[in-house]
């Protein structure tokens, strides 16, 4: 098990909004990629701080489809279009079922316990492909959310919901560096490593568990609400368990030195894909399936260990 | 009364065939702990062989009976070439990595036979439904029953023996057994691990191809055939216990049960039913219901 470090994370952290202000220099449809990716990085991130306990999840779709229904269901049924009532309500929902499930899944273990979650969020995807008042399938659209009561215009709309989202993704990654240096997060890999010795020193390695599944729930949250805001729709695919998978290979691939490993991991993914299906749509899962196959062939402790070469030497 | 014959007839037909498809997946679990999510492929390869092959075979105007052989035949061939093919290229390089990194290596390699698939094959359907027809239909308590499906019933039960006496009786099979509770000790007593390992996924991989050629003959060959398989046959091998055949067994008798029953009685919970029951047991008994006891490090 590899020891890690957060007493670099602001320098990271520093390092991830830098280069989320160069993506004002990026073509309008990569930084709308990026955009996207940052939401699904923060589920990825989850995905990682419960690694980090030795959790893998394979159903963290599950959080990611209820923040994103919650900020669709409040904008476009219920009419409330403010962008920080949807996700404040996105990652309170994600938030109250990852307490919820985190009482029953933190007793688990494993493969367990990615099989069970994985279990929970297909029916969820169950639920929502039979709920034809919400489009069953194909989800359903959201208006354009506000700010304050100001309704950005067309021209402005994508400059402010980039805004929005990379200012958000640098503050959860800075809550998550908190957490991550505080004793609940740094119990997280005595769970993984040894329970019973972690029992013993008088911790509870289950409500450890139970801490890391909750806060990896809100974020999950905030990304499926932020989602929801740029791309406008929603559907139940967010919660399908090849999504689930995604999130778990970047979280297993990018490495867990850092919280922003995970996040530019999944836009790393994410333009795998986009070229993938660009250069060869009937074959862009084969391209995809073999860039993950090389990367875990070739770099075995995750794209996170490039940087750290030059230490070993 | 009638709807009751058709739960149990549907129940158990149904249950054979996820035994089909999750004995492979919970065999190679339980002897290489690889969570072979390319499983699902696996199926979808059986099923697009079979319904080629026996596309060309009826299309010379060949007698009915011999389809049920070439569809023997096809199964154990491509079943071993294909697992072979795997095992070899891919798994062979990766034993000892960590459980979860093997998952996404099968789920890398899910993708890449799913495209190959549609490479190979296309996007269309293939129709071959002349062996389902082929036995016409009997009447149990006043139901009109396919011959088929009972026979898939007797299938799964032959082949399940076939399999308990092949790891009880057989040489191979002992050894298998030795792998399973001692990786490290059997190599040191002489038994070659990795021929035990190619061995084993080329069984689990026929059984996934037999699956796939027994249900082509039911269904409209389709891209996306594997996706579904692959996730109930997980929940199968989860209810019963990781690497357990009998609780692979059972796990098939519950799930089965459990999807007739929601189909006859509230069709709208038939695509989580499964879930709904593996959700349960797995909250009741944490490890499935066969699993071993496991040691806890200290």
């Amino acid at each position: 098990m590899m020891k890690t470090d957060f007493r670099r994370e602001p320098l990271h952290i520093a390092i991830l909004a830098g280069l989320l202000i160069l993506g004002f220099f990026l073509p309008d449809w990569m930084r709308f990629l990026l955009q996207t990716a940052l939401a699904g990085g923060l589920v990825a991130l989850g995905v990682a701080l419960q690694m980090r306990a030795g959790l893998v999840n394979f159903g963290q779709g599950l959080y990611y489809v209820l923040g994103g229904y919650a900020v669709g269901m409040l904008a476009a049924k219920a009419g409330i279009t403010d962008v920080f009532l949807l996700l404040i309500a996105a990652i309170a929902i994600a938030t109250v079922a990852g307490v919820v499930l985190g009482l029953l899944l933190s007793r688990y273990r494993e493969i367990f316990y990615a099989m069970l979650s994985l279990a929970v969020s297909m029916i969820l995807y169950g639920l929502l492909v039979k709920a034809a008042w919400l489009g069953s399938t194909d989800g359903f659209n959201i208006p354009a959310v506000t700010y304050l009561g100001w309704t950005p215009d067309r021209t402005v709309r994508p400059d402010v919901y980039y805004i929005t989202t990379a200012v958000l993704t640098v503050l959860a990654c800075l809550a998550t560096a908190r957490y991550l240096t505080s004793g609940a997060g740094m119990l997280c890999e005595a769970v993984a490593e040894n329970e019973i010795r972690l029992e013993y020193l008088g911790a509870s390695s289950r409500k450890v568990a139970f801490i890391a599944i909750v806060v990896a729930a809100a974020l999950s949250g905030l990304g499926g609400g932020l989602f929801a805001m740029s791309t406008g729709h929603v559907d139940p695919l967010m919660t399908n368990w090849t999504t689930s998978g995604g999130f778990v290979f970047v979280a297993l691939l990018a490495g867990r030195g850092s919280t922003i490993a995970p996040v530019i991991g999944f836009f790393l993914l994410e333009l795998v894909r986009t070229y993938a299906l660009d250069f060869a749509p009937n074959a862009w899962q084969m391209i995809l399936g073999s860039v993950m196959l090389a990367v875990i062939l070739l770099l075995p402790n995750g794209l996170w260990s490039l940087t750290e070469w030059r230490r070993k030497a | 009364m009638q709807k009751f014959t058709a739960i149990m007839l549907d129940g158990m037909s149904y249950a054979a065939w996820l035994f089909l498809v999750a004995v492979g997946l919970t065999l190679i679990y339980g002897v290489m702990r690889i969570l072979n999510i390319a499983h699902g492929a696996f199926y979808a390869i059986g099923a697009y062989v079979c319904a080629s092959a026996l596309g060309v075979y009826y299309s010379l105007g060949l007698p009915g009976v011999f389809a049920f052989a070439l569809m023997g035949v096809v199964a154990l061939v491509a079943g071993l070439i294909v697992g072979l093919i795997v095992e070899r290229g891919v798994l062979r390089n990766l034993y000892g990595r960590d459980e979860v990194l093997m998952v996404l290596v099968t789920y890398a390699l899910f993708l890449i036979l799913e495209d190959a698939v549609k490479l190979i094959w296309g996007v269309k359907s293939y129709f071959v439904y002349q062996p389902y027809a082929h036995f016409g239909f009997i009447e149990i308590g006043g139901l009109p029953y396919q011959v088929y499906d009972l026979l898939i019933v007797a299938l799964a039960v032959v082949m399940g023996i076939a399999l308990w006496f092949w790891l009880e009786r057989s040489r191979m099979g002992r050894m298998t057994t030795a792998v399973v509770a001692d990786r490290e000790i059997s190599a040191a007593m002489g038994i070659n691990v990795k021929r035990v390992f190619a061995t084993t996924f080329a069984i689990g991989t026929i059984f996934a191809v037999v699956g796939g050629v027994v249900t082509a003959p039911k269904i409209a060959v389709t891209p996306g055939i594997g996706v579904e398989v692959i996730i109930l046959a997980f929940a199968v091998v989860v209810i019963g216990g990781l690497g357990s055949i009998p609780g692979a067994a059972i796990g098939a008798v519950f799930a089965g049960y459990a999807r007739a029953l929601s189909v006859h009685l509230a069709p709208e919970f038939e695509l989580f039913a499964i879930y709904a029951v593996m959700a349960v047991v797995l909250a009741i008994r944490p490890h499935g219901l066969f699993a071993r006891a496991s040691g806890r490090k200290i």
